[in-house]
């Protein structure tokens, strides 16, 4: 069995599948560094990412199918589900053999298990835009922090750029324990070792909130609780929409 | 600090309006412009849902719940002893705002009870949509309602900041109308909903021409109607919101089942509950006219003048036209695909793009998303002949097999299964 891995990032990825072709090695499976103990006994090959190599590929997938296809790859890839990568390999490898632009054919099983992964992270990431609560600060900007289920934030911040561009703001994925800070004219990566929130919630500690944020949050809560009409409740519509594991960061589901 | 009235302003004023059921914050796409707040997106985003299921958003608030009329069917009609509130505009862009910078909203949506006359009520809101935008430099969604009567500068000021406009019709039919609210009329709610489409479209034609005309409600217009609090009928309602959309181009028409706020009037019909699979039907017909290309008399006509409220318009439009299926996968155009119970339009559109490299069985569908246990009877495919289909098992058949699940023969089959004289004995 043979085994390759590379360092989980999407360069290192890409350059995998590009030294899999020069060394014409058909792997069963593909690993991420600290994914690996599975494979105890089996060969194993890293593969150091190279961005020129990781370009080539990028730039192939884009020529043989198209800008958005790569795109969805992409999404994909940030999905960090185990099967991705395989399931990305898959389907380079068809594209390759195909005379025709395999990206609209889903009676191809890759095709397809694609387009299925890409509408959860496109879910995801969506749930992300509607489900982000800022709490104010006593320094006039705004913090929020949830766990996504796939590694959507990235994918996603340039909304928040662009639509709070005139406030200053963090958003943390404290799953992954990164996020975003934007000083109102750029956006860039951050990570913390000693956030004062509380891990349950997404709450900062109270000494760093706006002396109105709990009000704030009162008031929202008030407004979410006078909309519901009560001859139409409806729980199981209710879960459905709003899924239980985002309530714990919600601030109109929280007391 | 923000005050106790507030607090219970925004519960009396969300209240009151929580009966009018649009929030899209859809159809405009704008980018942020440097040094303001916000954007809006052409699909929309919801930041919540209500217990009820119901997506929230926008802040969907009344200016004032105070209203001259007495509507019989409006939680805020002038007789009915009920807590009032009324907001200033400087509250609503304040809170608004508030909202949006935590991202709990997309938006506002502004309503209102009439205060005085038409007139004096749309400035008020306009007072507050303005401060909004100017004070708040606020570039997010706007969803402003129009007070029947009020001037038509007033509109075309109204349709400057805000990016929908809509004008409830709330009862279909001009004779209910009066008898409901015997002071409004029909002429005053049609008029503005005339001038809103064409001042949207003579807006359209200007932009074309010159670069620099203000949009003017960029998000189109929309409405609502009562359902259930008369006696129309379903074919009524189907044919006037058919003429909305196409006659007066509304992006929407919301259907709200009518839910007993004023139970002691007696021109009210009496509900055990708000008629909720009705307005379901209505929507899933809605939806048939706006994106599946069907016309109002397919789904609704002199024969059939409501919708089964058992089995979705599309399966109904199928057994009354069994003649048009089955329907074959691998050539029917796209719109025949879109009539076949089961199929919609992402798995539409997934197999005429997939079709054209290859062919498709059954399981190609179903990992598409088509419905089978639906489609199955309207469909051949490859190894699916006809066998299964519509034509050889017969309408009546299918229906019972959509309705309950198992062929009609299991009913008389049952009794067989019910001999716990013989059974029984044995598990003891």
């Amino acid at each position: 069995m043979t085994v390759l891995s590379y360092d989980n990032s999407f360069d290192g990825f890409l350059t995998l599948v590009f030294e899999s072709y020069r060394l014409k090695i058909l792997p069963d499976a593909i690993v991420g560094t600290g994914n690996n103990q599975a494979f105890l006994f089996s060969e194993q090959l890293f593969i150091d990412a190279e961005e020129e190599k990781a370009d080539r590929v990028w730039r192939k997938i884009i020529e043989k199918t198209s800008k958005d296809n790569a795109d969805r790859i992409y999404r994909v890839f940030m999905s960090e589900v185990p099967d991705a990568p395989m399931m990305i390999f898959e389907f380079i490898r068809l594209m390759n053999q195909k005379q025709y632009n395999i990206e609209t054919d889903y009676t191809l099983p890759p095709v397809m298990a694609i387009n299925r992964l890409h509408r959860k992270v496109a879910r995801e990431a969506d749930r992300i835009r509607m489900f982000t609560r800022f709490q104010k600060t006593a320094e006039n900007s705004y913090f929020a922090s949830f766990s996504p289920q796939y590694n959507v934030l990235p994918l996603i911040i340039h909304h928040f750029s662009d639509r709070f561009a005139d406030q200053e703001w963090i958003i943390y994925d404290l799953k992954r324990n990164f996020g975003f800070y934007s000083d109102k004219k750029e956006t860039v990566r951050i990570s913390f070792s000693d956030l004062p929130v509380n891990p349950v919630n997404g709450q900062l500690y109270d000494s760093y909130h706006d002396p109105d944020e709990k009000q704030f949050q009162k008031l929202w809560r008030k407004y979410y609780d006078s909309i519901t009409i009560e001859q139409r409740k409806n729980y199981k519509l209710h879960r459905q929409m709003l899924p239980k594991r985002f309530w714990r960061y919600l601030t109109e589901k929280n007391t | 600090m923000i005050s106790e009235k507030i607090f219970e302003k925004l519960k009396i004023l969300a209240e009151s309006a929580r009966y009018d059921v649009s929030c899209a914050s859809s159809g405009t796409q704008r980018s942020n412009k440097p040094g303001s707040t916000g954007n809006a997106s052409a699909w929309g985003i919801c930041h919540s849902f209500t217990e009820d299921g119901r997506c929230i958003s926008l802040m969907k608030v009344m200016l004032s719940n105070n209203c001259v009329y007495d509507c019989a069917y409006c939680i805020n009609r002038r007789s009915n002893d009920h807590p009032r509130a009324t907001f200033t505009p400087a509250e609503i862009s304040d809170l608004t705002i508030g909202f949006y910078r935590r991202n709990y909203i997309e938006g506002l949506f502004l309503s209102s009870g009439v205060i005085r006359n038409p007139d004096y009520t749309t400035e008020q809101m306009i007072t507050a949509v303005k401060d909004l935008r100017v004070r708040h430099r606020y570039n997010g969604y706007i969803h402003m309602k129009v007070i029947p009567g009020c001037g038509q500068e007033l509109i075309m000021e109204a349709g400057k900041w805000a990016d929908r406009l809509s004008v409830n019709m709330e009862i279909p039919t001009e004779n209910n109308l009066r008898y409901l609210a015997p002071e409004k009329n029909y002429e005053s709610i049609l008029k503005p909903i005339r001038m809103i489409t064409e001042k949207i479209q003579e807006n359209k034609e200007d932009r074309r021409k010159f670069k620099k005309v203000e949009k003017f409600a960029p998000a189109g217009q929309s409405t609502q109607l009562i359902i259930g609090a008369t006696g129309d009928n379903d074919r009524t309602i189907l044919s006037l919101a058919g003429k909305l959309y196409t006659q007066r181009k509304l992006k929407r028409v919301y259907y709200s089942g009518f839910i007993p706020v004023n139970d002691y009037d007696k021109r009210l019909p009496v509900l055990n509950s708000p008629p909720l699979q009705r307005e379901h039907r209505l929507y899933q017909a809605d939806w048939l006219l706006r994106f599946y290309g069907f016309n109002v008399d397919e789904i609704v006509n002199d024969r059939y003048p409501d919708l089964d409220l058992s089995l979705d318009p599309k399966v109904t439009y199928a057994f009354r036209n069994p003649g048009l299926f089955p329907v074959d996968i691998n050539k029917a155009d796209y719109y025949m695909l879109l009539r076949v119970p089961g199929i919609g339009t992402r798995s539409a559109d997934l197999i005429v793009t997939s079709r054209r490299h290859n062919h498709l069985n059954t399981e190609h569908l179903r990992k598409m998303g088509v419905v089978m246990k639906r489609a199955q009877y309207f469909i051949t495919c490859r190894e699916l002949g006809a066998l299964k289909s519509i034509q050889e098992l017969k309408p009546e058949f299918v229906k019972q097999l959509l309705l309950t699940g198992q062929k009609p023969s299991d009913a008389i089959q049952l009794p067989l299964f019910q001999l716990p004289d013989m059974i029984n004995p044995v598990i003891r």
